[in-house]
């Protein structure tokens, strides 16, 4: 009742300067404005940063090979060829909370058609899970390969659609038969355009192939030289016959094991390495689970010892969406200390004029006091001034800021995204400024003496 | 009981290191329902005395009874409350709130007491008022677009708005001419009259001073004559010889 009636006078008190008190609060009007606008701004940029990290395969799951660490030297992810589509296999009959899983073998190469070349940005031998794990959806054009395609290192392609254009220039490459350094691949199907990626990376510049007709038809003898006189007896081998007689020459791109190295690990014998396995697990919140399973099936499978360390690393893509939001979070935190400096600059604005206006009601003052009011009530009056005049300003500031953003979004096709929070957030401080700012003012005012208030000229 | 008994009241205003003795051992009894005047010249310390009455000062010592109990020693705002229930305030220059209608004028010391008033009610009782005072045609008027002796009946409705048993005018014709001060002061008669107000009007000018029935003299801070209403000698002050120099009433 009594904070009604507060609120009515200084509201009555406000209007009878109606042109100042707008001019007062422009500073809490350009803050809170900055304020929503940075944080619509910077809402719709991370909400899209999810939308790229998503698009790129929701819950996927990376699983690198291991580090070789010799003499203290540890080389980098990868330098160890520890994992084989096996391991794959042996992920998607494992681990439940794991939907599907895909190795990959990496090539880079030329493609040639005819007399056209072009060197796509991945080269990848998978399997046909590869589509739902990227969550490619279908195909513009013919089918992918199967397993059999697999099974008997088929030599069969699908290709994108930057690819496509490349080689083919708007015929259909149904069919036809490129070549992948040397060996000769059927293209049986066009991916769908998938467009570039968050990076930049254009995803359509791509060639799918099984990865057993690349690991033993295209990159040959990628396996590790330590390995190399048991593998050459194997049923892998056998089917190899193309590469050795085009022999790739490719070098190792990887350190030879040592002695100790190998000696170290058991499983000598391994028919095929794989540089990455995609796993996709069944939701965000199996993410971690599926970790764990992956880790313990792989460790069980490679036989390491409790006291071993991996030899392989499971990430997922938090990290990469982490490092992509920490930039636009920073942008927006910039922002918003700039936001809070004119928000602390409209403050002080706020207690200039609140100053002024208690030497200017002086008299005002004194009568109040005269009649009644006790210093309470001149202070609880001014400070609710200042607290309207900043609460006013706060929503002014929300509606600039609100279409602020919607004319960057509108002209600039910036995406933005409505943040209640910061609305919230924004109605809380201007009012904290209001008191903050608000207070030193009407306490002076409550300190007045009214006969020397009454006197006042 | 009287409404005020003042016992061997000092106020003394100290500036740096010299010290200012306005009211020298002041005593005097005002009863219930009197109409006083408190003269003197400029500068003996008539504002001094009323502010004290008022509540709106302490003085330095001595006892000042209100209404029966001792107020010279409450806090700010215990004094603040005595104002707010016993004591209505008129001024000389009126000041009544700028840029806000004859209506708003009074009704704002309710602001401060009656809290369980509606704002409705509030308005109907300032409304009420301002009819008494033969302004109902003026209620959203604003001070500038009044008149001076407008103004002044605004302030004492304001002043009234509370119900207050006594009423404090410190130069209230001052700023008024001589036809209007006719008017106010009668009205500062019906309302002791009729009322039983007890109104203490502060002047320096002995024509003003003549509508009331008592008159304090006070001079260089001490009472000379009229302390207490067993003496009174106030029918010196109506000598019609004076006429010609106050106001001209
Ligand atoms: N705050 C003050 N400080 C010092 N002296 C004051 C103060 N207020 C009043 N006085 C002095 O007290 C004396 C009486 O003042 P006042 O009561 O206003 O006289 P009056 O109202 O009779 O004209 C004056 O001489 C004035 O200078
Ligand atoms: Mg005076």
């Amino acid at each position: 009742m009594r904070i009604l009636r507060t609120t009515k006078t200084a509201m009555k008190a406000l209007r009878r300067n109606p042109m100042r008190a707008a001019l007062t609060t422009l500073g809490i009007v350009i803050g809170v404005g900055a304020v929503i606008a940075m944080m619509e701004i910077g809402a719709g940029s991370s909400s899209q940063i999810q939308k790229g990290i998503s698009s790129m395969g929701a819950n996927v799951l990376l699983i690198m090979p291991g580090t070789t660490s010799s003499a203290g030297v540890t080389s980098g992810t990868g330098s160890v060829t520890t994992l084989t589509p096996q391991d794959c296999a042996a992920i998607l009959r494992e681990c439940p909370a794991v939907l599907t899983a895909a190795p990959i073998v990496r090539a880079r190469t030329q493609v040639v058609y005819g007399s056209r070349n072009w060197e796509p940005n991945n080269i990848y031998g998978t399997t046909p899970a590869f589509l739902e794990v990227r969550q490619w959806g279908r195909m513009a054009e013919g089918k992918m390969f199967t397993d059999r395609d697999i099974l008997n290192s088929n030599r069969v392609c699908v290709i994108g659609k930057t690819l496509a254009r490349e080689l083919f220039q708007g015929r259909s490459p149904i069919g036809k038969e490129i070549r992948v350094k040397n060996v000769t691949f059927r293209v049986i199907g066009v991916l769908n355009s998938k467009g570039a990626n968050m990076m930049g990376m254009d995803q359509d510049d791509i060639l799918l192939a099984p990865w057993s007709t690349i690991k033993y038809r295209v990159t040959g003898a990628a396996l590790g030289t330590t390995n190399q006189s048991i593998s050459s007896g194997s049923s892998g081998n056998s089917v190899n016959t193309l590469s050795n007689l085009y022999p790739s020459g490719q070098t190792s791109l990887y350190p030879e094991q040592s002695e100790v190295q190998a000696a170290n690990n058991p499983m000598l014998v391994r028919f095929a390495n794989v540089d990455q396995i995609l796993a996709v697990a069944r939701d965000a919140a199996s993410i971690q689970p599926a970790i764990k399973q992956i880790t313990e099936s792989l460790r069980r499978r490679h036989n390491l010892r409790d006291d071993a360390a991996d030899d392989f690393d499971v990430r997922d893509m938090t990290e990469m969406s982490n490092m992509l939001t920490s930039t636009t979070s920073m942008m927006t935190n910039l922002l918003l200390c700039v936001a809070t400096i004119s928000l602390i600059v409209g403050g002080v604005g706020i207690m200039n004029i609140m100053l002024v206006s208690v030497t200017e009601r002086t008299r005002e003052i004194g009568l109040r006091m005269a009649v009644g009011a006790q210093p309470r009530d001149i202070l609880r009056q001014f400070l609710v001034e200042s607290i309207a005049l900043c609460l006013l300003g706060g929503s002014i500031g929300i509606a600039l800021g609100r279409g602020a953003s919607t004319l960057v979004r509108v002209l600039l096709r910036w995406p933005t995204e409505l943040s209640v929070g910061a609305m919230v957030a924004a109605v809380v401080v201007s009012a904290s400024v209001g008191i903050l700012f608000g207070y030193y003012p009407a306490w002076k005012a409550s300190r007045l003496d009214p006969i020397e208030a009454l006197r006042y000229e | 009981m009287p409404m005020i008994q003042l016992e061997d009241i000092c106020k003394t205003y100290h500036l740096g290191e010299i010290s200012v003795p306005v009211l020298k051992n002041v005593s005097l009894t005002v009863a219930r329902g009197e109409l006083v005047a408190l003269m003197g010249a400029s500068g003996s310390g008539k504002s001094t005395l009323m502010n004290i009455l008022g509540c709106l000062d302490r003085p330095s010592s001595g006892q000042y009874r209100l209404d029966g109990k001792d107020v010279s020693k409450l806090s700010i705002a215990e004094r603040a409350m005595e104002r707010n229930r016993k004591i209505g305030f008129v001024f000389q220059n009126f000041n009544l709130l700028p840029r806000t209608d004859a209506l708003d004028n009074v009704a704002m010391p309710l602001t401060y007491t009656a809290e369980h008033l509606s704002e409705g009610e509030a308005r109907r009782r300032a409304r009420d008022m301002l009819r008494r005072f033969g302004l109902e045609d003026r209620l959203h008027h604003e001070p500038s677009q009044l008149s001076g002796g407008q103004q002044q009946r605004v302030a004492i409705a304001r002043a009234l708005i509370n119900r207050p048993p006594l009423l404090f005018a410190d130069e209230p014709t001052g700023n008024l001419d001589s036809r209007t001060s006719v008017e106010v002061l009668h009205m500062f008669q019906q309302l002791n009259e009729q009322e039983g107000l007890t109104i203490i009007l502060v002047t320096h000018d002995p024509n003003v001073a003549k509508s009331a029935r008592r008159v304090i003299h006070i001079h260089d801070g001490a009472i000379s004559n009229g302390s207490f209403s067993g003496h009174n000698d106030t029918r010196m002050a109506s000598n019609p010889g004076s006429v010609e120099d106050g106001a001209g009433i």
